[in-house]
């Protein structure tokens, strides 16, 4: 994605004059903390990490802790997508739509290798990473991740929510990638960068 | 009605159009003649309502679905008339990944497809193989692998019963079983090293030996289980909104259940009594005392009771391993299949050339086919195997007890309500990896 | 409450046999094959192409045209009665000449038997096989399946259509051997057309009920049916 750098666009300058004021930045405190602490997860859950996230959730690792028990199956109540498990192409348009679903503020964790790079599961079927479809916050990695490293990937998600700014909003807008930008990668380049490679489909080089 | 300008524009591979032009509606159920049986709503509903029944799709993303599973009921009201599930939303291409690994790196496959049953299908696989190698296993590793079969079979149930008594309403049970899976998985992360997908098997025997104080730890396990289990029993069993809820709903009689190609607990619950352990036996399953609970009804009630009976059957079988595990190598005496213990690789040169070799390009099996059923939690479970002589397999087939058993469903809901679709769904015991695989 | 006397018992229909165990140092060939090879080669003369016994288990080799009658008589006859439907699949070799091998894996519950059945589809001519669908229930999402996966049509199957990949799936079909692991378009490729599936529009037209009551909707919502618009969002 390319974003445009001109300097006319959104940025916070923190000289003296324009600081923001004691009230705003308590705010954003009040409002982050809020939300920090009772992310609401939609548990996109397909596969074997689905199962760690259920015991994640379950007595001994306990997600109640981080105000995160209230499972919201209907992602118009959920604040953070955990996808949880492999992501086939026949699944993508779905988890899309799941995402466009979610009312802003919305976070997503990919959690687990196939989640965040597609994995073990590098064939014509799994899409090689969520970070394809949707914008994603948080990699765990792992397979499965512990429950004690989905935790951590929580934590650092509220990490980040704790540290955005009202005054900021660029986060909370999506943006479509702008031609101009020297970072913009044309279609025709992107196919041509992600074309299957002929001989490294076998594990080893040896003879079958 | 205009035929020409007909509607939603769906590619179809072969449903085509009938002499009116009509796209052709395919019936689900035939009497023995082999002609169509139209569904209707049952008699005590209004009959000129038929043509307004409603389209609900359910999934695939949804929490009653036990994975992406995606199920378009027409309804008459909230009675189901007919319904169609979609699968595949979790298709990774298993069968064909396995054609480009070694026999030794399919085992790590094995545990994502039916990932609740991880070890268990560690050990169906091995069993596979190692049929297609020849090979026979050593006496202290058929013992590990029983237990590791059974350990398996808990933990599946353990989820089935937890995510089953969600969908019927009851929070409670779930948080008990996976308190008691977080005791396997000491166990199993003591083992060898991983709570779910645990790749313990390697051809020709396992990866690690237990550890020493591993068999306390299963004791102590095989001690306490049985009183979380009779307290969930306490709950369940005898309780009338329970009865009430799944008694008398998704029946299947034993001769359809047959037809359809249910194992496991779905077939026994219909009062079939096949068990790939007590009629196709291996790793010495005859020389084990166990009982194998058959239903009659071949209702959820039913399907309840068989799967909560061969939790207890299954601890009956871990005691007696337990008690007769030999002492002895684990794994066969053969460089040429099993790696050679480090030690011996980096300082001998012959075990380092073994090393080379099997790591480099994989074991190779003769030339042949063969296909190992196993009994899973969910049924039976086989790895069908070809082989041509290279050390990958030219084919790998699963046989998905999840995916045969899915495939009746649209049988079994028809005629219930919406409430029972969930309940029998549940029931039913898929993992959608297996499923989709 | 279904009556216990009328149920399949597993091996009910053995007289005095022993009980089952564990096979130990099963032979590569050869061996004891299973007594119903030899009664389709003679119920059957002309259907059965070869069979054999490997690592314990009997494969019988028959011909396409002839699968139904065979199947049905396996299924119907008191001697053979192969009730259980345990697999259906197909075996594609690496070697391309060879033609691609479907497989049938049948149990005989009430004899405790386990057969596989073969039959050989040459790649030249049409993949096309007839289906056991009327004998089995079970088949019918295996032989789905197996035509998602192959391209092997099942005539005489009810509903043909892909189970595991969505129904406008462009690139072929996965486990041939000529298929590459990756497939055969590009990553972005793979993406966009996966995005451009519709999922409503999948319905297929047997879940159509709707499609009755087609002509009583709106112009414009028949309109937005038909160019495939999503409802909603």
């Amino acid at each position: 994605m390319g974003l445009t750098a001109q300097p006319e666009t959104r940025t916070v300058s923190y000289e003296p004059q324009n600081q923001e004021g004691w009230v705003a930045t308590r705010l954003d405190f009040l409002v982050n903390w809020g939300r920090a602490n009772s992310l609401w997860p939609m548990p996109f859950g397909t596969a074997c990490c689905a199962i760690e996230f259920m015991a994640t959730a379950a007595s001994r690792f306990d997600l109640a802790r981080f105000g995160m028990e209230r499972m919201s199956f209907s992602p118009r109540q959920a604040d953070v997508l955990i996808c949880a498990g492999r992501v086939p192409f026949k699944l993508a348009p779905i988890i899309r739509r799941i995402w466009q679903q979610m009312p802003q503020p919305k976070w997503s964790i990919s959690m687990g290798a196939c989640a965040s790079t597609g994995g073990m599961f590098d064939n014509y079927a799994v899409v090689q990473g969520i970070d394809t479809i949707i914008p994603v916050d948080v990699y765990v990695p792992g397979c499965p991740p512990r429950p004690e490293g989905l935790i951590y990937g929580i934590r650092m998600l509220q990490e980040k929510v704790m540290n955005e700014r009202r005054v900021d909003n660029r986060l909370r807008e999506e943006m479509n990638p702008d031609p101009s930008s020297q970072l913009y990668i044309p279609p025709s380049v992107i196919d041509e960068l992600g074309e299957p490679f002929g001989n490294s489909v076998h594990q080893t080089r040896s003879a079958p | 009605m205009a035929t020409g300008n007909r509607t939603v524009e769906v590619e179809l591979s072969t449903t085509g159009l009938d002499a009116e032009g009509r796209p052709q509606r395919v019936p689900l159920v035939t009497n023995d003649g082999g002609s169509p049986v139209s569904i209707t709503a049952p008699d005590s509903l209004e009959p000129e309502l038929s043509g307004d029944h409603m389209l609900i799709n359910i999934g695939p993303q949804h929490p009653a679905t036990h994975g992406v599973l995606r199920l378009v009921l027409e309804l008459d009201g909230e009675t189901v008339v007919r319904c169609i599930p979609h699968v595949g939303y979790l298709h990774c291409g298993f069968e064909k990944i396995g054609e480009y690994r070694q026999y030794n790196q399919i085992i790590p496959w094995t545990d994502r497809e039916d990932y609740l049953n991880s070890i268990g299908n560690n050990v169906a696989f091995a069993l596979g193989a190692e049929r297609l190698f020849g090979i026979e296993i050593t006496p202290r590793c058929t013992v590990l692998r029983v237990i590791a079969s059974e350990l398996s079979r808990i933990m599946s149930h353990l989820v089935w019963l937890g995510t089953f008594c969600i969908d019927i309403g009851a929070f409670t049970p779930f948080l008990w079983a996976f308190q008691e899976r977080e005791n396997i998985y000491n166990l199993l992360e003591s083992w060898v090293g991983a709570r779910l997908t645990t790749s313990a098997t390697r051809v020709g025997g396992m990866a690690a030996d237990i550890p020493t104080g591993w068999m306390d730890g299963l004791r102590q396990f095989i001690r306490n289980f049985p009183r979380t289990l009779d307290e969930i029993d306490r709950m369940l069993t005898r309780n009338a909104i329970w009865v009430g809820r799944i008694t008398g709903i998704g029946v299947m009689t034993a001769e359809e259940a047959i037809n359809w190609g249910l194992s496991g607990p779905m077939l026994r619950a219909s009062g079939v009594d096949y068990d790939v352990r007590k009629d196709f036996p291996y790793l010495d399953y005859e020389t084990y005392d166990f009982d194998v609970p058959v239903g009659t009804n071949g209702d959820v009630y039913d399907r309840f009771l068989v799967r909560m009976e061969e939790l207890r059957q299954s601890i009956r079988i871990l005691q007696q391993a337990a008690e007769r595990l030999p002492d002895g190598p684990v794994n066969i005496d053969d460089p040429r299949i099993i790696l050679p213990p480090k030690s011996k690789a980096t300082s001998e040169m012959e075990s380092m050339i073994h090393h080379f070799k099997q790591v480099m390009e994989g074991p190779r099996p003769p030339i042949g086919e063969a296909y190992v059923a196993v009994e899973s939690p969910k049924g039976e479970k086989g790895y069908y195997m070809v082989s041509d002589g290279t050390s990958k397999p030219s084919r790998w087939r699963i046989r998905p007890p999840s995916f045969i058993n899915l495939a009746a469903i649209p049988k079994m809901v028809e005629g219930h309500l919406l409430s029972d679709v969930i309940a029998i769904n549940a029931s039913i015991d898929i993992v959608m990896g297996e499923v989709d695989r | 409450m279904t009556d216990r006397s009328q149920l399949v018992s597993t091996g009910s229909a053995l007289q005095g046999a022993a009980a089952p165990t564990t096979s130990h140092n099963v032979l590569h060939r050869g061996g004891e094959p299973n007594p119903s090879a030899a009664a389709i080669a003679s119920r059957f003369p002309g259907a059965v192409v070869r069979s054999g016994v490997m690592w314990g288990e009997t494969t019988v080799v028959i011909t396409s045209s002839s699968i139904v009658e065979v199947m049905m008589w396996l299924h119907d006859d008191p001697s053979q009665q192969y009730d259980f439907l345990s697999d259906i699949t197909a075996v594609e070799s690496r070697d391309f000449e060879e033609p691609i091998e479907v497989v049938w894996h049948l149990r005989s519950l009430p004899y405790r038997r386990f057969l596989r059945v073969k039959a050989l589809l040459e790649k030249s001519a049409a993949l096309e096989i007839p289906s056991v669908w009327g004998i089995w229930k079970s088949a019918d999402w295996m032989e789905r399946e197996c035509y998602d996966m192959f391209g092997i049509r099942f005539t005489g199957h009810p509903d043909l259509r892909r189970i595991l990949m969505w129904e406008q799936y462009k690139e072929g079909f996965p486990l041939r051997k000529d298929f590459p692991l990756r497939g055969r378009f590009s990553r972005a490729e793979q993406l966009r057309q996966a995005l451009a599936q519709n999922p409503e529009a999948k319905y297929s037209m047997e879940e159509l009920s709707i499609a009755d009551a087609f002509e009583d909707l709106p112009a414009e919502m028949r309109q937005r049916l038909r160019t495939g618009e999503r409802t909603g969002e």
